[in-house]
């Protein structure tokens, strides 16, 4: 513990640079809450609780992408099966949510999920028992997915496979999961997935004010994922990681097991991925193994080049952006959304390598070229 | 109960560290040591015997092994047989690079290896001899000590200017010694210095063959160079490497007059 508080002390100035970022998300995470409970729906400030919905879907998205920049902007992993991280997330939160229906299922069986009494089966399976609990539920969103991304890390880092051939690996773990998770025999609804939830810890999921308290969960949970990345990645251990993604030889040279560093990253990753998955879930009322589409995870990689990788914020941003026109797209011009996808993909290559944060700080250093370099002395001169 | 005091060791599990031991002079022990790829034999049954506090040039041709020789010295590269030991008690072919690394043997690339993306002094933090476990790495802080022998160093190496600079905005010959920096913030006991002079001007080069000499008799240190001139300057002892194994060894003197010496290496360019 005093460690921990150790960490954020000394680092109390470190946050410096992301803190405007969180007090603007939870500044209009607030707006958006009070638009909707303090205005009634003919004021132009109202927020309907569709949109507050939405808003919470995109900032799950963005704590997505958040993980995928840590591993690919910081360390170099280009993980092309991130989206498996989150599903599975997502499928915890939803054994709880199905648990939770009881009764109530087109069946009425209290025990058993629709889907396992249209199968036939007699009794729950072994690993949906204690599911109904919401605290195990939460250890299991974190726990699965951290060990899954411990035990694919260990084995690839430790033999060394490294960008191209891991990327592909990625890909195939979600896409075995997508496989498996088809099946009707694993026992997690096959091609439905887990849907019809009802309530969550006893509140009505239907509900404005279940949905107000699902945005504002999510908000915070993403300001703590991004406060907590960013002190790690300050610390020396973030230091460590970015020394292996430009050489691993060296840094191996200087005394650092590489392969350690980046199995626990890659699992720091996978947790954050995951708890975006729970949060995501209670929010569109459905998981499927739709989720587990590679095509999903390789969207993720996009959000993150076109907010500019290794900035943190920058994933975020990405990812908010992208989802926001996605959705405008998808309502006006259906067919074209994958064109304008790509096309900004394209254009982010090729123009801003470091995507839209790094265009942000390309413009501030040319027109505050003088300002950034008298406070770049100055900080040398109080370090020095 | 007093005994209880005297225990070495605790827990198994847990390594003490243990003193290299130069009883006998000698730090490096290489013996018997073979190397083939796909038939080509890199090393072949080469001996070496590097005395504690030395300053040992590696020279030789393209291919006689040099390179080859601390890639294996290192753990980068598992050797078809023979036998390296580091002091009289380590067995440097069971240790992987990062235990070689904490054993206090540092290695310098033949291109310069520095973190670009980080600044001079992160570069130097990386490098300085510590817990190098991912939690402790994760809680780590710099002490007064380990700062000012960050300072120490890059006074040595002359970037104390540059110190906030990403390593990446160096030129060629600062990279190098940031790299030769980043050996000596570890307080390594030998140093493998793979060609520090190419790239470098003639003032940089003789800088460094300075802070090379100075460097010996506290910490043992091999260095491969092309550069005669170079090798002249700093060296005492050099072993000329042929086709895997060592030719001859002597003062520099002595291998420029050796007959085989000039057959298979100085006469090449004739």
């Amino acid at each position: 513990m005093s460690q921990l508080s150790k960490l954020f002390s000394r680092k109390a100035n470190g946050v410096g640079p992301i803190l405007p970022f969180i007090v603007i998300l939870l500044v209009a995470t607030t707006a958006s809450i009070l638009g909707n409970l303090l205005f009634d729906p003919s004021s132009i400030f109202h927020v309907s609780t569709y949109t507050i919905t939405l808003l919470g879907k995109y900032l799950c998205y963005a704590m997505l992408a958040l993980a995928v920049d840590i591993v690919w902007g910081y360390c170099g992993i280009l993980s092309l099966g991130h989206g498996a991280f989150f599903a599975l997330g997502g499928y915890a939160m939803g054994m709880y949510l199905m648990r939770q229906i009881g009764d109530r299922g087109v069946y009425g069986n209290p025990e058993l999920p629709d889907f396992m009494v249209f199968l036939d089966w007699q009794s729950l399976p072994w690993y949906w028992q204690g599911m109904d609990n919401f605290g195990v539920a939460m250890l299991i969103v974190a726990l699965v997915p951290g060990t899954l991304a411990y035990i694919f890390g260990s084995l690839a880092f430790r033999s060394r496979v490294t960008g191209v051939y891991l990327s592909i690996m990625t890909q195939a773990l979600t896409y075995a999961l997508l496989l498996a998770f088809f099946r009707n025999e694993m026992g997690f609804g096959g091609n439905n997935g887990l849907t019809d939830f009802k309530e969550i810890l006893g509140f009505r999921l239907q509900a404005d004010s279940t949905r107000i308290a699902l945005l504002a969960v999510t908000s915070i949970a993403l300001a703590i994922a991004l406060i907590v990345s960013h002190l790690v990645l300050k610390s020396r251990l973030g230091k460590v990681v970015i020394a292996i993604r430009d050489t691993e030889a060296r840094a191996r040279f200087l005394g650092y097991r590489t392969d350690k560093f980046k199995v626990w990253l890659f699992v720091f990753s996978a947790v954050i991925a995951a708890i975006a998955g729970a949060l995501y879930v209670p929010q569109v009322g459905i998981i499927n193994p739709g989720e587990f589409s590679p095509l999903n995870s390789i969207e993720i990689v996009v959000w993150v080049a076109i907010g500019g990788r290794g900035t943190l914020v920058g994933a975020i941003i990405g990812a908010l952006i992208v989802n926001y026109a996605k959705t405008k797209f998808t309502i006006l011009l259906p067919e074209v959304w994958l064109f304008a996808l790509g096309g900004m993909f394209v254009l982010v290559t090729l123009f801003l390598p470091k995507g839209l944060t790094g265009l942000m700080s390309q413009l501030h250093q040319k027109y505050l070229k003088k300002t950034v370099t008298e406070t770049d002395e100055k900080t040398v001169g109080s370090r020095v | 109960m007093e005994n209880l005091n005297f225990r070495e060791r605790v827990w198994s599990f847990m390594p003490i560290e243990e003193e290299i031991d130069v009883s006998h002079q000698v730090i490096l022990y290489i013996e018997g040591l073979n190397l083939s790829f796909d038939g080509f034999k890199a090393l072949n049954d080469l001996n070496l015997y590097v005395n504690d506090g030395e300053l040992r040039c590696l020279i030789g041709a393209n291919g006689a092994g040099k390179t080859t020789l601390m890639d294996v010295i290192t753990g980068k590269t598992q050797c078809d047989s023979g036998s390296v030991y580091f002091g009289q008690t380590h067995n440097l072919l069971t240790k992987d690079e990062a235990e070689i690394a904490q054993l206090g043997i540092g290695r310098k690339f033949q291109k310069p290896t520095v973190f670009e993306a980080l600044s001079v002094f992160d570069n130097l933090e990386l490098s300085l001899k510590a817990n190098k476990s991912v939690l402790s790495t994760l809680f780590a802080k710099l002490t007064p000590t380990q700062t000012e022998r960050i300072y120490q160093v890059l006074t040595t190496i002359g970037l104390k200017n540059d110190c906030f600079m990403l390593a990446g905005a160096l030129s060629h010959g600062q990279k190098q010694w940031l790299e030769i920096g980043m050996l000596l913030v570890s307080d390594p006991r030998l140093l493998l210095i793979d060609e520090p002079v190419a790239g470098m001007t003639a003032e940089e080069t003789e800088r460094t063959a300075e802070l090379l000499t100075s460097l010996a008799g506290e910490r043992t240190v091999i260095v491969v160079e092309h550069d005669m001139e170079f090798v002249r300057s700093i060296a005492r002892t050099v072993t000329v490497l042929h086709q895997g194994s060592v030719l001859a060894e002597g003062t520099i003197d002595e291998i420029q007059n050796n007959q085989d010496v000039i057959d298979v290496y100085l006469g090449e360019g004739e």
